[in-house]
């Protein structure tokens, strides 16, 4: 249990080193997406808008948080460890070290989790200035343990993409087939409600649909859903599963 | 256990298939215990596959090996335990500097974070690199990031060390340098396997070479020996369209005999001693030189 622990210590290590030496432009890069969504959904379309009685600000600043978190911990797990197994090669040097599977693959993980948890924060921080609401929630820490389920969910999901992808335009097209028709419709911007009923249940099936839910939920003091929480949950057990179960097939 | 004393990589049958084609096929061979083993094959010959299935990279398709008594499918945790790897192409992170990618595979392999600094400076300076230790992979030389990559293989003593074209692309003064920095870690008692597409470096660096081709071992033995097995002596001559032809001989009497038994269209006469190349051409180009 100990080696374990030291292990996970020893992977992400070398992920915070790297961190450590660009985290101003990680933070940059993290920021950018969502403070456009920000200013061109919320500021400029959304003006004069209303969802269940709040402001369409109010309304879409937990989904652009759980969208944030769901990119932040999928690149921040992913994009580096596809580079590294496919192309640099120097994956093979982990997996060769004397460490378990699942030390690997917590601690790549781990990487994504703090990369979402930057990212997260720092919109977090710009979102409680223009939405004060989420604070006073008297849910704010239930919104807190959501985000970072999240963060583990989408960083898992990262380390299977990246044990999976076979070349660069796999990670592409995983990317604009999967992440990008989830930033968009998974209720981030907008409520699920009005939705035909096939489109509401497919969406149902993506994680990020049920990350904004509770984000959304735990913020504005709604009902929580607490199924949707077991199904990121399940989700987030899925993503690791999928994670040992491909190195243990690929690896000796 | 598969071991006899010496024998430190035993392999019997060794085949790996990827789709269509074997990548090596009934590979069996057999490295001692302090040698400097020289695996000597063309591109596509199989090295790095037979160095990945060594090294529990990669699963062989049939037969089995053995590295350092374990076999390399019921232990291979360790096998990686004695053993260091070079890749054949660069496999540090090269977001890291070269003590930090160190300072990663020492702590991979459990130092204490005391032992991890004594050992970090004292193979930084075993491989000369110690004014380079804080520079980013990226901005290193190509000869002084193969001797960051043979530092990292080094960090927990491996009693045996793979070396995948250790000197590919590299200048022939940085390739002398790497070559002694591979005698001076024999010398200190690494079992070395090493591959190369380079004749002059197997004859120069090896004790003994197995020649592979198209997955197969096609000679095996130490360079002088694989020499007068073919022919201490090599004759060669022009005919007059060009076409050069090659004969060996056990000795230079019956060399000239030879010689002397040749028709007059011949334009030019060589003979000289046989060297590895002419072996492994010899060997090699059975079949396909043949029309
Ligand atoms: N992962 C793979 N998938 C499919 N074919 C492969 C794979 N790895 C190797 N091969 C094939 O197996 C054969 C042997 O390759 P290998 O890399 O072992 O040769 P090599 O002797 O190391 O060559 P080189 O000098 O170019 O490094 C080649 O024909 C190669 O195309
Ligand atoms: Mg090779």
């Amino acid at each position: 249990m100990i080696n374990a622990l030291r292990d996970i210590h020893t992977v992400l290590w070398a992920d915070l080193r790297v961190l450590r030496r660009h985290w101003l432009r990680t933070i940059a890069t993290s920021l950018i997406n969502p403070i456009l969504y920000l200013l061109a959904f919320g500021y400029g379309l959304g003006r004069g808008i209303t969802f269940w009685g709040y402001s369409y600000l109010d309304f879409v600043v937990p989904g652009i948080i759980a969208l944030t978190t769901m990119t932040g911990s999928f690149n921040g797990a992913g994009s580096k460890l596809h580079v590294d197994r496919l192309f640099y090669k120097c994956f093979d040097e982990i997996l060769m070290a004397p460490v378990s599977i699942f030390s690997i693959v917590m601690g790549k993980a781990l990487a994504g989790v703090i990369r979402g948890i930057i990212g997260a924060t720092a919109l977090l921080l710009a979102g409680l200035m223009i939405s004060p609401k989420i604070a006073a929630s008297p849910m704010f820490l239930l919104f807190l343990l959501v985000l970072i389920i999240s963060c583990f969910v989408f960083a898992f999901l990262g380390v299977l993409i990246a044990f999976i992808a076979k070349s660069h335009q796999d990670m592409n097209t995983f990317s604009n087939l999967i992440l990008l028709p989830m930033t968009f419709l998974s209720g981030t911007f907008f409520a699920l409600e009005g939705l035909p009923e096939i489109l509401r249940i497919a969406l149902h099936l993506l994680p990020l649909t049920h990350s904004s839910l509770c984000l959304r939920a735990a913020a504005l003091n709604q009902p929580f859903p607490w199924y949707s929480l077991i199904a990121l949950i399940g989700f987030g057990v899925a993503f690791f599963l999928g994670c040992i179960l491909i190195l243990k097939k690929t690896s000796v | 256990m598969k071991k006899v004393d010496n024998e430190v990589i035993v392999t019997e049958e060794l085949s790996k298939r990827y789709s269509e084609i074997w990548a090596i096929k009934d590979l069996s061979l057999r490295v001692f215990s302090g040698e400097i083993f020289g695996f000597l094959g063309p591109n596509g010959a199989g090295k790095t596959t037979t160095i990945r299935i060594l090294t529990t990279l990669t699963k062989p398709t049939s037969g089995c090996a053995w590295v350092n008594g374990f076999n390399v499918l019921e232990k291979p945790e360790k096998v990686r335990e004695s053993i260091g790897v070079m890749q054949q192409h660069l496999s540090l992170d090269r977001d890291l500097t070269v003590r930090e990618n160190m300072e990663l595979r020492a702590r991979l392999h459990h130092f204490e974070a005391s032992e991890r600094k004594r050992r970090i400076e004292e193979l930084l300076d075993y491989v000369g690199l110690s004014e380079y230790a804080d520079r980013s992979i990226e901005m290193l030389s190509g000869g002084l990031q193969r001797r960051a990559m043979v530092a990292c293989s080094l960090i927990h003593k491996p009693k045996i060390l793979f070396l995948d074209e250790p000197t590919v692309g590299l200048d022939a003064h940085t390739r002398r340098r790497m070559w002694d920095l591979i005698r001076r870690l024999n010398a200190d008692g690494v079992t070395i396997f090493l591959t190369t597409h380079y004749i002059e470096e197997a004859e120069a660096l090896c004790h003994r070479v197995g020649i592979i081709h198209l997955g197969q071992l096609i000679a095996l033995g130490e360079p002088s020996e694989l020499r007068r097995k073919m022919g201490l002596y090599t004759v060669v001559t022009v005919v007059e369209n060009g076409n050069t032809f090659y004969k060996y001989f056990s000795g230079r009497d019956i060399a000239t005999e030879y010689i002397k038994s040749l028709p007059s269209n011949v334009k030019a006469i060589l003979v000289r001693e046989s060297n590895l190349e002419d072996v492994f051409i010899e060997l090699t180009g059975r079949g396909v030189s043949e029309d």
